[in-house]
């Protein structure tokens, strides 16, 4: 990044649909996927003498978020109409709130455990609630082919949550927008399905480039159908080098030209300008008369303070701290969401080996969910297994070069431990029938003795294959300390 | 005397006691808009069968001993603004002509829960938006006291159907006036409750902050009985206030002691009729006489009142009527022609080689949205809209609509600061009598001070009623309006109660040309 002349300058604007089961003006439900037009009602359609009653459940869940953002949030907030013309919007105006927002002043520490780049806090804005618009199915440049519309996902209660223009880069910006979906995920606000619009994600983009000892801003640009963080990194990748360019041609600074929006496009790999509808709307906001103001006193703050539970970066540290895991491993187990890092606790609890517990669900328990495509919740293994297997590895009844084996065995055929050794035949092999063993392969292998005696301990690695052929239940590490042991009392 | 001429509270005994059955009482009104409503004009929609067999069904209850409503065989004439579920809702506008709601508002509901026969819906201004039902896009109402005049407005169709005795209830709403005003020009009673006391849900909005349901009657009882029955909290209105209903009707009868009235001196300037100012005063001695101490309160800032009016009320109208757009519900123009008549302007700006302007004519949807608001919408509605949008606009809406709350906090603090002197507020409804149907129609000012009396009422929040005070030398009726603190429309009527018991204005009628 040294390399490059300009300093990359990124805020989000992230719009995330809350998980309440009806709207957020009427009682329409929200499920996505069905038949157009079907969950509607004459409120969400704005039909004429229709009103609009507050969500209260959209409403809580926005105040934990918001907390959770370390949000202020202040004792009085209200509800604006944004009015414009859309076939998507009926009532010609969305129910969202302009100079008093249910929140504002919060931000979201990110941090990369490979150290792309430095731990930092990102800081919020704002965080508001307000109702999504339809979705037209028609293009109306189609021509004089018919619009259509369908409006089963008016009035569903959408967050937007404003971030400060504080990441510098891709990476951050991907890191932001990773480490904020875990977080409403593990405070169970959304589902941040992006394919199914529960989340949705606008850039605003600009460079500061440093000239003369002077530093020089470009102008914003807006950057959005991004549907995925993959597309969000890509397109922010794309677009910073361009505006460089740009600006080489142009020479235009900050304040000399509007602010551009550009579409991502996925395929092609490139931002393009779009003729922006808002770019010169006067949206004529004024306070909804329909909708009473919102009251929230700060013992109500507290009491959803204290209702969020461990967020991640809690979990993070107590997993590095108290179970002494790297600040890599902790990050890999809270990353997979609240039920994985739910089952690790549960497996080093019941193995009362952390360490452990941690190799096996970043190693061999994530890639079978990976290649069965599962998630831990219907994963056939239960936590108390992959404890029982532990502790039979600790206390010697298996061989850890055969764990792997019962693990396979214990996830395909659903089998507890003592089920996989009976059938992988593996039982602890007493210490004076090992010696005897080893003796005899001695015996047979005389080179083999006196390289052991002339120093070269690693010759008696070549019993061990031998070893495992007569018992497959020997443990390797013994078999060749015993036959250094026994080679050099031959001496 | 008719059966047409008597109150509400007379038919309701009489119907209780089997001396009249509701579908007689029903057909005697059906037979009255029969004889005079080609006159006048009140109703928009009577369908007279659909009111026979509410009657009928009304009638069999009683006679089968059914528990029934409050309001049970009573004839009662809805303003054409409020839905009734799966009929006509058209507001007065060609936009929604045609509109049919799936649902009954709070308030019809609670008329067809009270038993009520709903008779027919009333004229009115086009979304509730004038003073004189003129700006109706289908017809005019005309003053059953003279026909050559105005009944007021916007609730002009309520009002003249109980005046004219085609109903002896009929439901309003009032935004800055629309039920105090067409009440005083007809000579009846009619009142604006408490802004949240009434619930808006299914009433088509004008201006959301203002806009308030209330009844029209021909006495104080009356309106209290169609008062007690419309009101109450409503969860799918946000700004419904959740308070019980007192009985109205249980204590209406009960002189206020010590009654303190408030008179504003600044009611009684230039620009006040003569006539009204006199009648206005004999009403004040009459409170007097009946015991009550007269105290001067002052409402300084109630001359700014119809200023901060029509900014606010624009300003919602603006956004409330943005939904009538041709996409999903009401009127849309006729399409073809419009395509037409855009590649019509473009092929002739191409054959004027001025292809940049041939390029920025409107996208096709842009001209639908265009010529349905165009063709639409009356004259009024556009004006306000444009008067809304404009205040509304961005480094206009502080000096606008910003400055037109803090009006209305003033308003409201003036009021609070009188009714800790006085009980109640009494003044005239309106400047003069009813005028001439056509006489302001080209002047649009003239006609936004018509409300000058009523909209601080509205501004604030607070109940007021208009109830007879006198009648012209001209044989025009004048009323008396009446204004209380927030939430208490119990006081309000019984102190009209008090005038209306010692004085017979309310028994006067207009003559319909002579016949009964
Ligand atoms: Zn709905």
């Amino acid at each position: 990044m040294s390399e490059q002349p300009y300093t990359t300058v990124i805020g989000l604007e992230v719009h995330v649909q809350l998980s309440t089961e009806s709207k957020l003006f009427c009682r329409c439900n929200t499920k996505f996927g069905a038949e157009p037009n079907t969950q509607t009602c004459p409120v969400c359609i704005g039909m004429p003498g229709s009103l609009p009653v507050m969500n209260r459940r959209a409403y809580e869940l926005s105040l934990k978020t918001a907390v959770a953002l370390n949000c202020t949030i202040p004792e009085f907030t209200k509800w604006d109409r944004k009015q414009y013309y859309y076939p998507d919007l009926p009532k010609g105006y969305q129910i969202s709130q302009f100079d008093l927002p249910m929140s504002a002043d919060g931000y979201l520490e990110i941090s990369d455990p490979k150290d792309k780049f430095a731990p930092k806090r990102v800081g919020i804005i704002r965080a508001h609630l307000e109702e999504d618009a339809g979705k037209s199915v028609h293009d109306e440049a189609a021509g004089k082919a018919d619009s259509e519309i369908d409006l089963n996902r008016t009035g569903t209660p959408l967050l937007e949550i404003v971030s400060q223009p504080d990441m510098r880069s891709a990476a951050e910006a991907k890191a932001f927008l990773q480490e904020l979906k875990l977080l409403l995920t593990y405070i169970d606000v959304s589902d941040c399905n992006m394919q199914e619009g529960s989340l949705r994600v606008d850039a605003n983009v600009n460079l500061h480039i440093e000239k003369d000892g002077k530093v020089i801003a470009t102008p914003i640009v807006e950057i959005k159908n991004m549907n995925s963080f993959r597309a969000v990194e890509r397109a922010l990748e794309y677009e910073a080098p361009r505006q460089y360019r740009e600006w080489q041609e142009t020479g235009r600074q900050l304040g000399e030209a509007p602010k551009q929006t550009r579409g991502w496009d996925d395929v092609a790999g490139v931002t393009r300008g779009q003729r922006s509808k808002e770019e010169s709307s006067d949206y004529r906001y004024f306070p909804d008369p329909d909708l009473a103001p919102v009251i929230t006193s700060a013992a109500e703050v507290d009491v959803v303070r204290e209702s969020l539970g461990e967020l991640p970066a809690d979990l993070r540290r107590r997993l590095s701290e108290g179970y002494s895991l790297s600040l890599y491993d902790a990050d890999v187990i809270v990353n997979q969401g609240r039920e994985f890092a739910d089952y690790y606790l549960a497996v080093a609890g019941a193995s009362g080996n952390p360490k452990s517990a941690c190799n096996w669900v970043t190693g061999p328990l994530q890639r079978e969910l990976k290649e069965r495509e599962q998630t831990i919740d219907s994963f056939g293994l239960p936590a108390q297994r992959l404890a029982e297997l532990i502790r039979a590895v600790d206390d010697g009844r298996l061989p850890s070069t055969r764990a792997p084996e019962a693990f396979q065995l214990m996830v395909d055929k659903g089998s507890d431990v003592a089920a996989a050794l009976a059938e992988l035949k593996i039982e602890r092999v007493d210490e004076t029938a090992l010696v005897t063993l080893v003796q005899e392969l001695l015996a047979a292998n005389p080179k083999t003795v006196s390289d052991i005696q002339n120093g070269k301990f690693q010759a008696a690695a070549s019993l061990i294959g031998q070893a495992k052929k007569k018992n497959p239940n020997v443990d390797p590490n013994r078999v060749r300390e015993l036959a250094i042991e026994l080679a050099t009392s031959l001496q | 005397m008719s059966i047409v001429d008597r109150s509400a509270t007379e038919l309701r005994k009489l119907l209780a006691t089997g001396e009249l059955t509701s579908i007689e009482l029903t057909r005697a009104c059906l037979e009255r808009i029969e004889r005079h409503d080609a006159t006048i004009g009140a109703f928009l929609r009577v369908d007279a069968a659909r009111a026979l067999d509410q009657a009928a069904a009304i009638d069999r209850r009683r006679q089968a001993g059914e528990p029934l409503g409050p309001l049970a065989g009573l004839p009662v004439a809805v303003k054409d603004v409020l839905c009734d579920r799966d009929t006509i809702t058209s507001c007065a506008s060609r936009m929604l002509a045609e509109f049919r709601s799936p649902y009954d508002s709070t308030v019809v509901g609670k008329l067809k829960q009270a038993d009520a026969v709903l008779i027919g819906r009333t004229n009115m201004d086009e979304f509730a938006m004038g003073g004189s039902t003129e700006n109706s896009a289908f017809q005019p109402t005309r003053n059953p006291w003279d026909p050559t005049r105005t009944p007021g407005g916007s609730s002009g169709g309520s009002a003249a159907a109980v005046a004219a005795r085609m109903a002896p209830l009929a439901i309003g709403t009032d935004t800055g006036g629309s039920i105090r005003q067409p009440a005083g020009l007809c000579g009846i009673v009619g009142m604006k409750p408490t802004y949240g006391r009434v619930s808006r849900f299914g009433l088509v909005a004008f201006a959301s902050s203002l806009d308030q349901v209330g009844p029209f009657a021909t006495t104080t009882e009356d309106a209290a009985l169609l008062l007690e029955a419309i009101s109450g909290h409503d969860p799918r209105d946000s700004t419904s206030i959740n308070q019980p209903t007192p009985r109205y009707t249980e204590s209406i009868n009960k002189p206020l002691a010590g009654l303190k009235l408030g008179v504003v001196p600044e009611h009684f300037g230039a620009g006040l009729d003569p006539e009204v100012a006199s009648s206005v005063r004999a009403a004040i001695e009459v409170y007097k006489s009946l015991g009550a101490e007269v105290k001067e309160v002052p409402l300084p800032h109630g001359k700014y009142g119809v200023a901060a009016y029509y900014v606010i009320a624009p300003s919602e109208a603006s956004s409330n009527l943005a939904r009538y757009d041709g996409v999903h519900f009401g009127f849309r123009a006729d399409q073809s022609a419009a395509l037409a008549e855009l590649a019509a302007e473009r092929q002739e700006l191409i054959a004027a080689g001025k292809t940049a302007a041939a390029d920025n004519v409107d996208a096709p949807l842009v001209r639908m949205y265009r010529s349905t608001r165009e063709a639409g919408f009356g004259a009024e509605v556009k004006r306000r809209i444009m008067l809304g949008a404009y205040a509304l606009s961005a480094g206009y809406y502080d000096a606008y609509y910003l400055k037109a709350l803090k009006v209305r906090r003033l308003i409201r603090r003036d009021f609070d600061e009188a009714f800790q002197q006085v009980d109640l507020i009494v003044g005239p409804v309106t400047a003069g009598p009813a005028f001439k149907l056509g006489e302001m129609v080209d002047d649009p000012l003239a006609m936004y001070l018509v409300d000058l009396y009523t909209v601080s009422a509205n501004l604030a929040g607070i109940p007021a009623l208009s109830l007879p005070c006198g009648v012209t030398k001209a044989g025009l009726p004048i009323g008396l309006q009446l204004q209380a603190p927030p939430l208490a429309e119990e006081r309000l009527l019984r102190g009209a109660r008090m005038y209306e018991a010692a004085t017979d204005w309310h028994t006067q009628r207009p003559s319909l040309g002579g016949a009964r």
